[in-house]
């Protein structure tokens, strides 16, 4: 069986070196670009703000030390959800000039779960769907102007997502 | 090798309605396999989604996105018949393009 398998094996790492190439090639040529009007899209990630073990020091390492609840931030998701495998969320900014928007998990080993970033011609919206390990309240954050805005809502998990 | 993503982009007046869907297990790292040892985290970090030279979106993920991501947005300033572009990476190294017509 492994003779069998062995050329599917060098295909697949021979694509994926074609794959990172190419990959490096659209990085240097967006890099090369007009950088100024276009963020490159090389892949930095806020390793602090995804460690964090909780909202208050996730918000911290995203630079929010003061959030406020309200302005026109819309978080919507179901009260109860039967998977916390997949919990749907949809944030929505009506802030004028939002340019990113976080979505946090209270009780999650790890309470950042996401980070968009809009860029002028995007509506300040999202919809994706996350892990929830148990009930909890799932919280958005809005960055507009430099200021940020939270919303929250409880979200109550018969399953937990971790898995066993 | 990861599969293909499915992406639709729908122009409607200015707006274009981008929905994508990833193939990805989207390990968190935290959860015992059937051996009692922990599976490695094996996630996508980053989003990146380009129209005409420039980006509409880009996002930096955690383990806590569902396994197969789903993600959903809208822009302003596409026609329809122009490319859209999709690219993940994840906490590996490993990454993956894709490439869709707006309709």
């Amino acid at each position: 069986m492994p003779v069998k398998h062995s050329p599917l094996i060098m295909e697949c790492s021979r694509r994926k070196l074609v794959k990172a190439g190419g990959l490096l090639a659209a990085l240097i040529a967006a890099g090369s670009e007009a950088a100024d009007l276009v963020p490159p899209p090389a892949p930095v990630w806020n390793r602090a703000a995804f460690e964090a073990k909780s909202v208050h020091d996730a918000l911290k390492a995203l630079g929010a030390p003061v959030a406020q609840e309200g302005g026109d931030l819309q978080l919507m998701a179901p009260e109860i959800a039967e998977d916390g495998a997949a919990v749907p969320v949809v944030v929505q900014s009506g802030i004028a000039g939002t340019k990113e928007i976080h979505i946090l998990v209270d009780k999650n080993p790890f309470s950042l779960a996401a980070s968009f970033f809009f860029p002028e011609a995007t509506e300040a919206g999202v919809s994706t769907r996350i892990k929830m390990a148990e009930t909890s309240h799932v919280v958005a954050v809005a960055v507009a102007n430099g200021q940020f805005y939270l919303a929250r809502k409880e979200i109550k998990v018969t399953i937990g997502g971790c898995g066993g | 090798m990861a599969d293909p993503m499915k992406i639709r982009a729908v122009a409607k007046a200015d707006q274009v309605q981008v929905k994508i869907l990833m193939a990805h297990e989207e390990e968190t790292g935290l959860r015992k396999g059937p051996d009692g040892v922990i599976v490695p985290a094996h996630f996508i970090s980053n989003v990146s989604v380009r129209y005409a030279d420039r980006e509409v979106l880009r996002a930096q993920w955690g383990p806590a996105i569902a396994k197969n991501p789903f993600m959903q947005f809208t822009f302003r300033g596409a026609v329809a018949g122009a490319q859209l572009t999709v690219t993940w990476v994840d906490n590996r190294g490993d990454s993956r393009t894709d490439q869709v017509t707006v309709a």
